[in-house]
């Protein structure tokens, strides 16, 4: 165990689990009060909004490829499709896009 | 009885099978790539391997490849590493309050599985949230991510070039396809993804903070200030934002 790069990963799996635990240990069976529910019940949609934007204009170079595989994702969806299909989707749109352009 | 509350788990559980199905397809490409740099970083394939399996943190591993190039002390990565993923608190705070109440270790077992992608998943499925369907979300996720890294590593280069680059779309399409079902007739919703999205990107292209921060300020100060609005809003005596 004398590998550097072991001790690297298993302290980076510690501070990686420690937020994700956390959280269940410190509000196990505590009521929140209504404002601070209402704050968690928003994250999701927030997170949501901060993982797509402004990351997935830089997947490549062209801000316009990422554009564009946003905008598929976005137009399937909105069309009703489940998530796995627009996921397909917009990966066959980019992969058509990029082999002509 | 015992056998009933068993199936129960068993079919939640295959709900989060499927339901992680386009995770696991998303982290393919990310995994792939992540063991083909682990490769020419210098990395063994059991030390690549061992990082998925035991950091399972995307940005994160990335980072720690970019740095081990730079000649960056490992206490460094380390301490960068808890910056770059304090964020999942605020994720796991959140699963917390929709989660089915359970023993508080199988909720540790799967608190270690909560990325970004498997949060969200969990978040907008409209059932509930019980301990075998996060099971059923994470480990899928997990196969995936632990698999494609060795993949990666060993047959990275075979794959062709413009496959690998059209499948980094797959997990923001995946997010969007998450979002866009409830953007639909909630208000609230669109005002919420918009902000943390503009403050997102106004936080990052101007250098005011690393991306590990900048996503944890967008997402509470949203989360907070919509919240606070939709309050205010009430007891003023105006609709209900939704």
């Amino acid at each position: 165990m004398n590998n550097p790069i072991i001790w690297m990963i298993i302290g980076m799996g510690i501070v990686t689990y420690i937020p994700r635990l956390l959280p269940f240990i410190l509000f196990k069976g505590k009521e929140l009060p209504p404002f601070w529910q209402g704050v968690l019940k928003n994250i999701p949609f927030a997170t949501l909004g901060a993982l797509i934007f402004p990351a997935v204009l830089f997947i490549q170079d062209n801000v316009l490829y990422g554009l564009l595989g946003a905008a598929s994702a976005f137009l399937l969806s909105y069309l009703g499709l489940n998530v796995i299909v627009s996921v397909l989707g917009s990966i066959v749109v980019l992969t058509v896009y990029s082999s002509f352009v | 009885m015992a056998d009933l509350a068993f199936e129960r788990e068993l079919s939640s559980f295959r709900r989060g099978v499927q339901e992680g199905t386009s995770i696991a397809i998303g982290y393919f490409p990310i995994a792939i790539t992540f063991g083909l740099i682990a490769k020419s970083t210098g990395l063994s394939l059991s030390e690549t391997v061992l990082m998925s399996l035991i950091v399972f943190a995307g940005a994160s591993q990335y980072m720690a490849l970019n740095l081990l190039t730079l000649g960056t002390g490992i206490y460094e990565i380390i301490l960068t590493t808890f910056i770059v993923n304090i964020r999942h608190f605020l994720m796991s705070a959140s699963l917390n309050e929709k989660a089915e109440d359970d023993h508080l270790l199988k909720k540790a077992g799967y608190a270690f599985g909560i990325t970004d992608e498997t949060f969200s998943v969990a978040s907008m499925n409209n059932k509930e949230v019980t301990s075998g369907y996060m099971y059923g979300v994470n480990g899928i996720s997990y196969a995936s991510w632990v698999v494609s890294s060795g993949l990666g590593f060993i047959f990275g280069a075979a794959l062709p070039h413009v496959l690998q680059e059209s499948m980094s779309i797959a997990l923001y399409a995946m997010f969007i396809g998450l979002l866009v079902p409830s953007l639909k007739g909630h208000v609230k919703v669109v005002l919420l993804s918009l902000t943390a999205a503009c403050l997102n990107s106004a936080f990052t292209l101007s250098h005011l903070l690393s991306t590990g921060w900048s996503i944890v300020a967008a997402t509470l100060l949203s989360a907070v200030a919509i919240e606070a609005a939709a309050v205010l809003k009430k007891k003023r005596g105006g609709q209900e934002i939704e």
